[in-house]
């Protein structure tokens, strides 16, 4: 063990400080997630006036409380709740995102250009502006305080950044399977179905998990949206808790939040290679 | 990095145009979701939001003309609108040169690292994907607020109820989500060619030398493209701000962002006509720095593959 540390170049001090730097900056990052699960399970009394991290005594009953849900709305409605309009968002984003970047990725028609410049910039469209106008169509629909503005939108394309990331990872296929498909007959539908779509699961992985987690964690849309307690998500749920001034529930409405946060955790802990590529590759091709 | 994409789906030569109109029935069909979103709730509603910005319109009764009043009012008798201008503009200028900067510094140190540069990675991207949630809005308000670890460390009471602290409050959440901008950065650093830092070495350059020779200009396109989609987020901030603001842009406004006084009045208010002029305000505001941008990036950003794709 000595002999080869003699042999070896010495410690690189500037690599220790590195890890040694970036394992203090992940403790300060981390913190904040650090405090959420240890006052998730604090008693009441120990919230304001201790000041250490973790709690004394474990308050298990601050989930049995989060559980009950709030106004009466038990916990697994709110998450089914958010459940659905995650999923549905999931699978109307794979849909429509997919089938436009096929078409903007290997098919013909005219104003293709024009088209995916436009479709470009809505991805920098501010959701705002389209927002009052979108809540009156719903509203004269008789769609308010129901699910489907909050799914509709998304089986209609509506978050272009999918159909870019779609698009760009169609491009990088090679083009001669479906080249060869076709002298053999086979048009573009079946060819979208049976070659294009299967080689593309990575990016519709990152698809489906970004509008997972996006939707999980909107807040607005719900917010002008769903109005009865009954209709609500884990989401609106915590808005409850934004007014409400005194800490005594803190124990149960932090559980809450555990509970909320917890399916983007795993999501990111089983998928984080998709993740953390689809985010880079976001930046980079084109 | 959109204008570089544009060329690509240019048209080709005509002769083979007739083949072509006949087979484009199918790709028609694959549009047609896009289609009719893009018209129907894209399209439309930024026409019918540009016409009720110059209507009084409360959902109930129909809208009613007013002219230019919506604009003339926010412009010279709205105190609070103007609050909420400066308000966003102080969050995007704190908020995005301090994400940015954080997350190009950690890539920089992440990018030479020979072990664990895949967990800091992921360790460092996972508040990117948490920070959005009401659940860490509210932990953010809890750790701020009297008597929270903010106090308790520095003593400062809690920034939540100080109007010229709060913001900052907010802006810290953001810039504790630098973990996207820094793995685009990361991606950026890796795809520089080691023949450019080493030509550079040869040629006698340090690494500071090289840092601004090298991977200064190379990286100057994943730069601008960090610069303008943070910007853009930043100026849509809602949920943190609504959270720590206590819902109402508090205290004293001082968190009042532009989307929650748009919030407050369409959907408090009910006042759609006035929203939807501020909304127009917002695009318009959005598109001129996203112009501004691109043109300063003329000058500072540096595409090396002239042609070659």
């Amino acid at each position: 063990m000595t002999a080869t540390a003699v042999t070896r170049k010495p410690v690189r001090w500037g690599r220790v400080a590195l890890h040694v730097g970036c394992l203090a900056a992940l403790l300060v990052m981390l913190y904040p997630l650090a405090w959420l699960l240890a006052t998730s399970l604090k008693p009441a009394d120990e919230v304001i006036a201790s000041l250490d991290l973790l709690p004394r005594h474990l308050e298990w009953s601050n989930y049995s409380t989060a559980l009950d849900g709030v106004n009466d709305v038990s916990i697994w409605r709110l998450l089914s709740n958010s459940l659905l309009i995650a999923g549905g968002a999931v699978l109307g984003n794979v849909i429509s995102c997919s089938l436009a970047a096929y078409a903007f990725a290997r098919l013909r028609f005219r104003f293709r250009g024009p088209l995916f410049a436009f479709m470009i910039a809505t991805i920098m469209l501010p959701h705002h502006a389209v927002l009052i106008p979108q809540y009156i169509i719903f509203n004269q629909l008789g769609l308010v305080n129901t699910y489907w503005p909050l799914i509709l939108p998304k089986f209609l394309a509506t978050e272009a950044f999918f159909v870019f990331l779609i698009v760009q990872f169609m491009r990088g296929l090679p083009r001669e399977l479906e080249e060869a498909a076709r002298i053999d007959g086979c048009g573009p539908f079946r060819s979208f179905f049976s070659i294009v779509l299967p080689l593309t699961r990575p990016a519709l992985i990152t698809t489906a998990i970004f509008t997972f987690i996006w939707t999980w964690n909107d807040f607005f849309t719900q917010l002008i949206y769903l109005f009865d307690p009954d209709k609500f998500t884990l989401t609106l749920a915590l808005r409850q808790f934004v007014d409400a001034s005194s800490s005594s529930a803190f124990g149960p409405m932090f559980a809450m939040s555990v509970i909320a946060l917890l399916p983007i955790v795993l999501f990111f802990l089983a998928f984080q290679r998709f993740l953390v590529e689809g985010m880079a590759s976001s930046g980079l091709k084109g | 990095m959109t204008t570089t994409l544009i060329p690509t789906t240019a048209r080709t030569a005509s002769p083979k145009r007739r083949v072509k109109r006949e087979r484009q029935g199918p790709a028609w069909v694959f549009l047609s979701p896009w289609v009719l979103g893009a018209i129907v709730l894209t399209l439309l509603p930024m026409a019918v939001s540009l016409y009720l910005s110059f209507t009084d319109y409360d959902l109930f009764n129909p809208p009613r003309w007013v002219g230019l009043r919506n604009y003339v009012q926010m412009f010279t008798e709205d105190p609070r609108y103007w609050r909420s201008v400066t308000t966003t503009l102080t969050y995007v200028v704190i908020a995005v040169p301090l994400q940015l900067a954080l997350a190009l510094v950690v890539a920089l140190a992440l990018k030479s690292m020979k072990r664990g540069k895949a967990f800091y990675r992921s360790a460092f991207y996972a508040p990117s994907l948490l920070g959005a949630s009401m659940s860490i809005a509210l932990v953010w308000r809890a750790v701020f607020n009297d008597g929270g670890t903010v106090d308790n460390l520095f003593g400062t009471g809690g920034w939540v109820n100080q109007p010229g602290w709060a913001l900052l409050a907010v802006a810290l959440l953001t810039v504790w989500q630098f973990g996207a901008p820094m793995v685009i950065f990361l991606a950026g650093l890796q795809q520089i060619p080691a023949e450019l830092y080493e030509a550079a070495a040869v040629d006698g350059a340090g690494k500071w030398r090289q840092f601004l020779s090298v991977t200064v200009p190379m990286l100057s396109p994943v730069l601008f493209f960090n610069l303008v989609l943070q910007t853009i987020q930043a100026f849509q901030v809602f949920t943190p701000a609504f959270a720590i603001g206590a819902g109402k842009g508090g205290p004293a406004d001082s968190t009042l962002v532009y989307t929650l006084y748009l919030y407050d009045r369409g959907f408090v208010a009910s006042h759609m006509g006035y929203a939807s002029a501020m909304a127009w305000v917002l695009l318009l505001v959005i598109g001129a720095v996203t112009a501004v941008l691109f043109r300063t990036s003329r000058s500072w950003v540096f595409y090396a593959s002239e042609g070659d794709r």
